[in-house]
């Protein structure tokens, strides 16, 4: 991450502190930028998700590194949230790169429990073909218009989506035939 | 082989970038599901043109390292469209990393990638200590460096000897292991095990290294170089190996970055970016390398690519021989190292201490972040959110191997299936990573 957008928000901090009175947050391609340990981050909206991706890609982020999702159904009191934004139960965590100016930002997209649904940015970036439908195979999050919103991982016959938060750390037991009962 | 290879026009390609974004029947990517294939595989009526054939390899074939399976579309000999089908060794990972703390946590991520388990731990670590906002001490950074660039050296080795075995260069299969065995007893002397480490650790590394270390960093340096240039006898300049190579598989940048590509493949294609060099991590600005690239994206440049960041790796830690500098190889923040066994015995507060940390663990801030390291197969990126607790709340591996699969229907659309062996090989996935 560049020392300049460190700088910039360690900036934006300071000014808080000096005022009372919550500064306008500032806005990237129509969503909301904070600072998460020297990493910038972006909160779009999910009606504008597709919009803000666009508005980078043409900005020359050339390269999607990574996308994600988060359930956050168990972590009350989230604090990473800023204000005017509405958290969800879902998240989904897009990484993009921009290699001439060595820049990375993360999109950060809050979904609700109930079907969570999302534009695909396949047609931006074909790269996320595979992430999106580990997403989906984990989380039960369709991005909608996804050449093949298929699980990726798991077998095609799976139920259930393994990193929700509510699905359980189990194990299954296992029948030795030629063990014997004493011990 | 006897099959003769034109190098594609690279020009005539289609904008790269384009190319990959096709979805229909002229996408090199075989979208059906694995239960609609085996339909139509059964029903020898439904293909309307009768030359089409769906065909299954692996996931046990001797060329897909591991568990790989690729579901086929043919005409002949030429492969249509492909899909790689992966989760055969899915263990849940991202799952058990919410169950472990930070300390055990590298026990977990270095069973990823067993072929560079170092820098699964690195990435790992990183993610860890930005989130604490510790700095690791100097010598720490740099037994990290060479760590990192030894097991690089020791990765792309076996990539040299299954790469080799693959294309029917079977002898070569013997000596890449042979050469990564040095590595890895070198390893195994640093860190006790020769795979799985669980050496870095967040706050610095797990021991010192042991004495006379420079002493066995050097006989590698010696025996590693003429050994490398045995491989350029026996591959890089023989015609059957370039013949198989050259023009196979080959990609541009433009395809590359839309398919977000990283490490060898990327590079094979021109496009110089190194996180080493490019966003620099460790105490890589105070060595000096070089950043290899191809030019032509093949499976030749991959190859090459790899072969001489050996060189390029060996070069580094010749220079960390030199800069190794003193001090503490953890940080001493009570916070995240446990005492010194010797305090153990004396303080009653100690014991306590190292007691807590063994079974609670450290509380890690709440926060989220991400650390990407340049692992051996491109970015290796680790995304931790944490509320506070001494277990991350989701980690998430950005396992470059897992991506990288993603272009090999592109590689291998209207290719020969013998090519697609050398494509699977170059790609050089490591399939514990890919499934995690």
């Amino acid at each position: 991450m560049s020392d300049e957008i460190a700088a910039e928000a360690a900036e934006d901090v300071a000014d808080a502190a000096a005022e009372d009175a919550p500064p306008a947050p500032e806005l990237r391609y129509g969503a909301i930028v904070t600072d998460s340990c020297g990493d910038t981050v972006l909160h779009a909206s999910v009606d504008d998700y597709l919009d803000t991706v666009a508005a980078a890609h043409a900005d020359g982020f050339d390269q999607l590194i990574d996308l994600t999702a988060v359930d956050y159904l168990t972590y009350a009191g989230r604090r990473t949230v800023p204000d005017g934004v509405e958290a969800g139960r879902f998240e989904v965590v897009t990484a993009l790169i921009n290699h001439q100016r060595r820049e990375r930002i993360r999109i950060r997209v809050q979904l609700g429990a109930d079907d969570p649904t999302i534009a695909t940015v396949f047609d931006l970036y074909p790269g996320s073909e595979y992430l999106e439908r580990e997403v989906y195979d984990m989380f039960g999050i369709v991005f909608t218009d996804h050449p093949d919103m298929t699980r990726v991982l798991m077998p095609e016959d799976w139920v259930g989506h393994p990193l929700r938060k509510d699905y359980a750390v189990g194990s299954i037991p296992v029948q030795f035939k030629a063990a014997s009962n004493q011990r | 082989m006897t099959v003769t290879h034109e190098t594609p026009e690279l020009d005539s390609v289609p904008d790269g970038a384009e190319r990959v974004k096709r979805r229909g029947d002229d996408s090199a990517v075989l979208r059906l599901s694995e239960a609609e294939c085996a339909e139509i595989g059964n029903d020898p009526s439904t293909p309307a043109d009768d030359e089409r054939v769906l065909l299954n390899m692996g996931p046990s074939h001797p060329s897909t390292h591991g568990v790989l399976r690729l579901m086929l579309e043919m005409e002949g000999e030429t492969v249509l469209r492909s899909k790689p089908v992966v989760g055969y060794l899915h263990t849940g990972m991202e799952k058990q990393a919410e169950q472990l703390t930070y300390l055990q946590g590298c026990t977990n991520v270095t069973r990823m990638d067993y072929s560079s388990p170092l820098f699964s731990e690195l990435a790992f670590s990183l993610a860890t200590e930005k989130l604490i906002g510790i700095e690791v001490p100097e010598r720490a950074t740099w037994i990290r460096m060479l760590m990192c660039e030894l097991n690089r050296m020791s990765s792309h080795l076996l990539f040299m000897a299954t790469n080799g075995m693959d294309l029917g260069a079977v002898s070569m299969m013997i000596y890449g292991w042979r050469e990564r065995e040095e590595v890895l007893r070198f390893f195994e002397k640093v860190t006790g095990l020769r795979m799985n480490h669980n050496y870095i650790r967040p706050g610095g590394v797990a021991a010192d290294l042991p004495d006379g270390w420079q002493a066995d960093v050097e006989r590698l340096l010696e025996i590693i170089p003429p050994r490398l240039e045995e491989y350029d006898i026996l591959m890089t300049g023989q015609p059957i190996w370039r013949e198989r190579l050259q023009g196979v598989g080959a990609m541009n940048a433009d395809e590359a970055l839309a398919l977000s590509a990283t490490g060898p493949i990327l590079r094979s294609t021109g496009y110089a970016w190194d996180l080493r060099r490019d966003e620099p991590y460790l105490a890589y600005p105070e060595v000096d390398f070089d950043v290899i690239v191809g030019s032509y994206g093949d499976c030749y440049d991959r190859y090459a690519i790899r072969l001489n960041e050996i060189r390029e790796s060996m070069r580094i830690v010749e220079q960390i021989l030199d800069k190794m500098p003193g001090g503490d190889y953890r940080v001493q923040d009570k916070k995240v190292t446990p005492p010194p066994r010797v305090r153990i015995d004396q303080s009653m507060e100690a014991l306590i201490h190292h007691f807590k940390i063994f079974t609670e663990g450290f509380k890690v801030p709440e926060g989220e972040t991400y650390a990407s390291v340049e692992s051996p197969r491109g970015e290796l990126g680790v995304y931790i959110v944490s509320d506070g607790t001494s277990t991350p709340y989701r980690m998430h591996v950005r396992g470059p191997s897992f991506i990288n699969v993603q272009t090999m229907p592109h590689l291998m659309q209207n290719g020969l299936i013998a090519d697609g062996v050398a494509i699977i090989s170059s790609v050089d996935p490591i399939m514990g990573e890919v499934d995690r």
